[in-house]
């Protein structure tokens, strides 16, 4: 992080020397790890993905056991269905469709545990002022921001209309059909009023001067360097070979 | 001189005009009120006169829009809010989601702005002990109430030192010690040489206020010193509130006493 200037935070920082990379650089690696594996097949290669790119990573950010528990959470749905359907219906022995669902559910938890780990370990602040930091203009930060800014602001919003709702005497409980009734009743209040914070806020951000051009004034740099940037490219260059080992076949996995 | 001259204003899809020929000047240093019932045209007025309508409401303007002489109906928003700012009536909706702090939020606009870093930390600083919310500078502003929220709005768009700075109901959210600061913040932005332009409903706003326009229809019907324009009987039949010491006065008068004996008094 930068010495001239801490990071305007309301949340607590972690102190890792993950924490401490650009998070572009963390963005590039959680990007790189859900690409790779979706090239990557076999399961040792997937493995070693998810050990050097998610489990070292979050035992080094200290977040490794909630990293593992939330992937498991999300992936627990898919993973499940998977097993089922390969171990039960695979054309091949049982034992066959076990090692193909194992590939597959491990292809899962790796992806959501990349996206976990990045969750994790990344504020959506410091994301967005490393993207400005690098030159990303500020409309493609604001949606890149605000689409995930604006899922626990509709929540609260769904909750607020919900509880307004039944102080009315709406009934939002008992059968499906008064369940359904009650759902018109909260998604239109919820919907319109959400809409109607995206045109306040979008009047704000130009009365504000968001959409100015140039790289605005950041409160906070991030820890890039030389070796930051090689590792950046070299999660590219890896990943275009993986895709073109892929397409030829080379490689075991 | 931010002037308005012979402007209306039509919003996209719309059948009418909801501004008709608005003649509307803001001095640097003075405070003007805008009065009127709802659906006057006062938040309408408010997003002509700070250059979001039509620029991202859309719609058409006719008439002139210029400051210091210089048309600015060409010139995009960001060229704008170098000079204008505009705080809407919504606090929540107008946070960024960007800044996790209350200091990161006032400090939003002028960091924007690409003022140098020094300069945006103190006047994000000064901004926020203006408005009296040093204490909440850690603060997460999307956990505040709306009060607050207000308070932070207003606050970030004070850092923005702007020269025209209009703001449409700043004080609606507001309980009456909270607006009594806000109203000495947005005097003190003035008396520093800012133009401002604040629509209200609330009656205490026009003591801040150096002259008061009042709005009906979407037509400016009067405009003058706050004393004249609220002393003046017909303003309830605007539908604009009596500040509390008109009504009295009004009502010592109408029961046969002196009104002068209130003055007395105090």
């Amino acid at each position: 992080m930068s010495a001239t200037a801490p990071l305007p935070s309301a949340r607590a920082q972690g102190a890792s020397p993950w924490h401490e990379l650009d998070p572009l650089t963390r963005l590039v690696v959680a990007l790189g790890t859900v690409a790779a594996a979706l090239v990557l097949g076999g399961i040792v290669c997937l493995s070693l993905l998810a050990a050097l790119t998610v489990l070292v990573p979050a035992a080094v950010a200290r977040e490794l056991r909630e990293v593992l528990r939330l992937s498991l959470l999300l992936a627990l749905p898919l993973g499940v269905s998977v097993v089922v359907v390969n171990v039960l219906f695979s054309p091949g022995t049982p034992a066959e469709g076990a090692l193909l669902a194992t590939g597959v559910v491990l292809r899962i938890l790796t992806m959501a545990g990349a996206a976990v780990l990045f969750y994790r370990t990344t504020r959506p602040a410091e994301l967005l002022a490393s993207l400005q930091y690098h030159g990303v203009p500020s409309r493609a930060t604001f949606v890149i921001h605000n689409g995930a800014a604006m899922i626990p602001r509709l929540a609260e919003r769904a909750r607020e209309v919900t509880e307004a709702q039944r102080a009315r005497g709406l009934d939002t409980e008992g059968n499906l059909l008064r369940r359904g009734r009650g759902l018109v009743a909260l998604a239109a209040p919820t919907v319109l009023g959400a809409m109607a914070e995206v045109e306040t806020r979008t009047l704000a951000l130009e009365t504000r001067g968001f959409t100015r051009p140039g790289r605005p004034t950041l409160l906070w740099t991030p820890h890039d360097g030389p070796v930051q940037r090689l590792a950046r490219w070299g999660v590219l260059l890896v990943l275009i070979v993986l895709v073109l080992e892929h397409l030829a076949g080379v490689l075991p996995c | 001189m931010l002037r308005l001259a012979g402007v209306s204003y039509r919003y996209p899809g719309a059948g009418h005009e909801t501004l008709h020929a608005v003649d509307l000047e803001l001095y640097p240093g003075t405070v003007t009120g805008l009065a009127g019932a709802e659906q006057a045209g006062k938040s309408t007025l408010c997003l002509v006169a700070g250059g979001l309508a039509p620029r991202v409401v859309g719609g058409t303007v006719n008439g002139e829009i210029d400051i210091d002489g210089q048309d600015t109906r060409d010139w995009p928003m960001h060229r704008l809010a170098d000079l204008v700012v505009t705080g809407l009536q919504d606090p929540g909706g107008q946070l960024s989601l960007i800044a996790e702090t209350v200091f990161g939020e006032v400090a939003f606009g002028p960091a924007n702005l690409g003022l140098p870093y020094d300069e945006v930390v103190s006047s994000a600083e000064e901004a926020l002990r203006l408005v009296g919310i040093e204490h909440l500078r850690a603060h997460d502003p999307t956990r505040l109430s709306g009060g607050q929220q207000q308070l932070v709005v207003i606050a970030g768009l004070l850092a923005m030192r702007p020269r025209y700075l209009v703001l449409d109901e700043p004080v609606a959210h507001l309980d009456a010690a909270s607006a009594k600061l806000v109203l000495t913040a947005i005097r003190a932005a003035a008396t520093a040489g800012t133009a401002v332009l604040m629509a209200e409903q609330r009656p205490e706003a026009w003591t801040a206020c150096d002259a008061v326009a009042v709005l009906g229809h979407g037509n400016i019907l009067a405009t003058g010193a706050p004393d004249e324009i609220l002393s003046n009987p017909r303003i309830t039949t605007l539908g604009i509130e009596e500040p509390a010491e008109v009504r009295l006065r009004r009502r010592l008068s109408e029961a046969g006493l002196d009104p002068e004996l209130m003055g007395s008094a105090s």
